[in-house]
């Protein structure tokens, strides 16, 4: 894919085709979204328009932002993961349980979370990178894994109780500068719940994990093309192994968040993150065929994704299907700009 | 087409190979492998598993029973969605993630059919086979789009399905709005449970003319070869003078003629459907059907009996369960550990090693053939 590969002034290669793929990806996303928000504000108006209804689309999927931020790695290197919806409900009810029947408080669900995500991750990543089996079949086991385990810890949803977690989870940081009045007059500041503060670091991170590290530019020279990557002298396998278990920790970071936004364990919990994760990732800009993508993008891309699904249930069709719909018609929309944007750059 | 594909290493005859190692390269091995394995834990644990008796339906006609006919009877869905996707990821390297979805979009649409439009029928509104027939023609339609996003706009399948996957249990609900049709007419039943006087489920002969027909088709027709071909390589096979885009949409198109089927089949067991959970998972068996019966699911070559017995032996595999009273909900987690297993010992890197491990003699006669 990257069809020059330049030299800048101070000597430093650059990949410059490659990059603004992405780039111009990205662009499509970030234009789309102000396009969407813009359009619901003026025609739908009030309720669009108070900071507060933002930050709830970042309140409502913080965990959903740090999962798609996963799949946009996985996919850039060339593979796909569906099993973090399955590991996210895993690890919320894994928490429930160890938080009101076996004593557990905030540190051990940290542990549990990452220790899962963990173990996923290793196990997956195994066996994509050495034994080289396709990571759709290995994840979809995964995911059939996680989602059965969910059930066999406990079939009945568990609430939780204990004060300490319900104290973090009822945090709420006011943004300064931002707020509303309601009808009595009074002014009400916004505020977003810690899960949101975690989320935009682990966004923030891993944008400059991608951009400026070696390890991120390996994901991206290996999904690019395996063979260039490998005579460039970059351990393929061990990028790969390391892009799934960076996501599948991810999925177990997103997990907690999760728990720390709904408070209890349920076998419906994340029911279809896994395909709202692809879809983020896909509307951000990210390819499947690997080597492209943005952080920064997939998180637009959550945005957007939520918008959407936001302006169909206030347009009237608050019928559940016609979410749906319209949620496909965007991914097909998107697939389709996409596709055409890139056989017209291959055609030059 | 109709002669199973082998891996050219094993036509070379090697007489110093022990007839075990030739068994493990071909690529029937593993479901069959599995099979018997399962047949045997079976035996062993309990082997009224395997009886069959003639019980009485609630119509009052002597029908029979037992797990080896409930497998047989309710593999029958799968074992037709295997055969179109096998067909699918020969050609385009990738799986159709949206069966279950628009299995839900044919039972809604057969059912909105036979039903009249009303929520409840308790005759036939409109002929089966073309209530049936109409069902077809909407799924293929969707194959169709299925396919062009794939062959056209060279989207990856699994993403360009994930549309589909999304919107079809919707649209299926749309079709009815959102109401729970009901036939109680015994004729639209026959298909899913037994025909009057004939003691085996029907679906299981649907599934036996499916696979005739296909048969057929693959040994009549060029289909096996310019799937295969496009599935290897998209340009030498343009060169070669097929279109390998309409191959591509071709397979799509046949994928949603049999998910029409299946869910045809799937909603006269009951004569309703719930758009949510019908076929819930679908998708995933076939895959793992196609995988499971040997065949690569980045494309090329594909042997179609090799999904169908990997179907088999998933069915094969839930009823076990089942009869170990292993909780719905919690079978997935152990089809996943079986799967993995599978895959593992399929892997090719896994199999070489195992073959290295034996002892080197058979290494350097490798080296000479």
């Amino acid at each position: 894919m990257p069809k020059g590969i330049a030299v800048d002034n101070r000597g430093r290669l650059k990949e410059r085709a490659a990059m603004s793929d992405t780039n111009l990806l990205l662009t499509i996303t970030v234009v789309v979204f102000f396009i969407l928000y813009l359009y619901a504000i003026v025609f739908l108006g009030g309720s669009f328009a108070k900071p507060q209804n933002f930050l709830n689309i970042l309140n409502n999927n913080a965990s959903l932002i740090v999962l798609s931020c996963g799949m946009s790695i996985v996919m850039i290197t060339g593979g796909i993961d569906i099993s973090v919806g399955g590991v996210t409900c895993l690890v919320c009810m894994v928490s429930a349980v160890n938080l009101e029947r076996q004593g557990g408080n905030l540190f051990t669900v940290i542990l549990i979370g990452l220790g899962i995500g963990l173990a996923f991750g290793v196990v997956q990543g195994f066996l994509v990178a050495h034994l080289g089996i396709q990571p759709f079949i290995i994840s979809l086991a995964g995911m059939f894994f996680a989602k059965g385990m969910t059930t066999i810890v406990s079939k009945e949803p568990v609430r939780v109780t204990n004060e300490a977690f319900l104290a973090v989870k009822d945090t709420r940081v006011t943004v300064p500068g931002l707020g509303s009045y309601n009808k009595l007059n009074q002014y009400i500041p916004a505020y977003v719940e810690v899960g949101v503060i975690i989320a935009l670091v682990v966004v923030v991170l891993l944008f400059c994990l991608l951009r400026w590290t070696r390890l991120g530019r390996a994901f991206y020279a290996v999904g690019g093309n395996n063979q260039s990557a490998n005579m460039l002298g970059i351990n393929v396998r061990r990028t790969k192994f390391l892009a799934h278990v960076l996501c599948s920790l991810l999925a177990g970071l997103g997990g907690i968040l999760y728990f720390l936004h709904v408070g209890s364990g349920d076998v419906a919990n994340a029911a279809g993150d896994e395909m709202n994760a692809i879809a983020s990732s896909i509307i951000g800009g990210t390819l499947l065929t690997g080597g492209v993508g943005n952080i920064a993008g997939t998180f637009f891309g959550v945005l957007s994704l939520n918008t959407i699904k936001r302006i169909v249930a206030s347009l009237g069709f608050d019928q559940a299907w016609w979410s749906n719909i319209t949620v496909a018609a965007m991914l097909c929309l998107f697939l389709v700009i996409q596709s055409i944007v890139l056989l017209r750059k291959n055609k030059k | 087409m109709s002669t199973p594909v082998k891996n050219p290493e094993t036509q070379v005859k090697r007489p110093d190979e022990s007839l075990f190692k030739r068994l493990t390269r071909q690529q029937l091995f593993i479901p069959v492998a599995a099979l018997v394995l399962l047949v045997l834990f079976n035996l062993i644990a309990d082997p009224s598993f395997f009886t069959v008796s003639i019980k009485e339906n609630s119509l009052g006609n002597p029908v029979l029973s037992g797990n080896i006919i409930s497998v047989l009877d309710n593999a029958s869905e799968l074992v037709i969605l295997a055969i179109g996707m096998t067909l699918v990821t020969a050609s385009s390297g990738g799986q159709d993630i949206s069966v279950g979805a628009t299995m839900a979009i044919a039972g809604s649409v057969i059912l909105r059919m036979v039903c009249g439009g009303q929520v409840t029928a308790d005759t036939m509104q409109m002929n089966l086979l073309l209530a049936v027939f109409i069902g077809i023609v909407v799924t293929m339609c969707f194959g169709a789009f299925n396919g062009a996003l794939v062959a056209y706009f060279n989207i990856q399948p699994m993403v360009a399905t994930l549309i589909m996957y999304t919107a079809g249990r919707s649209i299926a609900a749309w079709i009815n709005n959102n109401q729970l049709p009901i036939i109680n007419d015994i004729g639209f039943k026959y298909a899913g449970t037994f025909l009057p006087g004939i003691p085996v489920p029907t679906p299981i002969f649907i599934t036996i003319l499916m696979i005739v027909i296909f048969w057929l088709v693959l040994k009549f027709t060029n289909l096996g070869l310019y799937t295969q071909s496009v599935g290897i390589n998209p340009n030498s096979s343009r060169l070669n003078g097929i279109n390998p885009q309409m191959v591509k949409l071709l397979t799509y198109v046949i994928l949603g003629a049999c998910v029409a089927i299946a869910g045809f089949i799937r909603v006269s067991r009951s004569g309703s459907i719930n758009y949510s959970r019908i076929a819930e998972n679908i998708e995933m068996d076939a895959i793992l059907a196609v995988a499971l019966g040997g065949n690569a699911l980045s494309g090329g070559k594909f042997n179609i009996y090799g999904s169908i017995l990997g179907a088999y032996v998933i069915q094969f595999l839930t009823t076990t369960l089942y009869k170990y009273e292993v909780p719905s909900t919690a079978l997935p987690a152990y089809k996943a550990v079986v799967v993995i297993l599978l895959v593992v010992l399929s892997a090719p890197v896994v199999r070489e090693k195992l073959a290295n491990m034996k002892k080197a003699p058979a290494k350097a006669s490798k080296e000479v053939a």
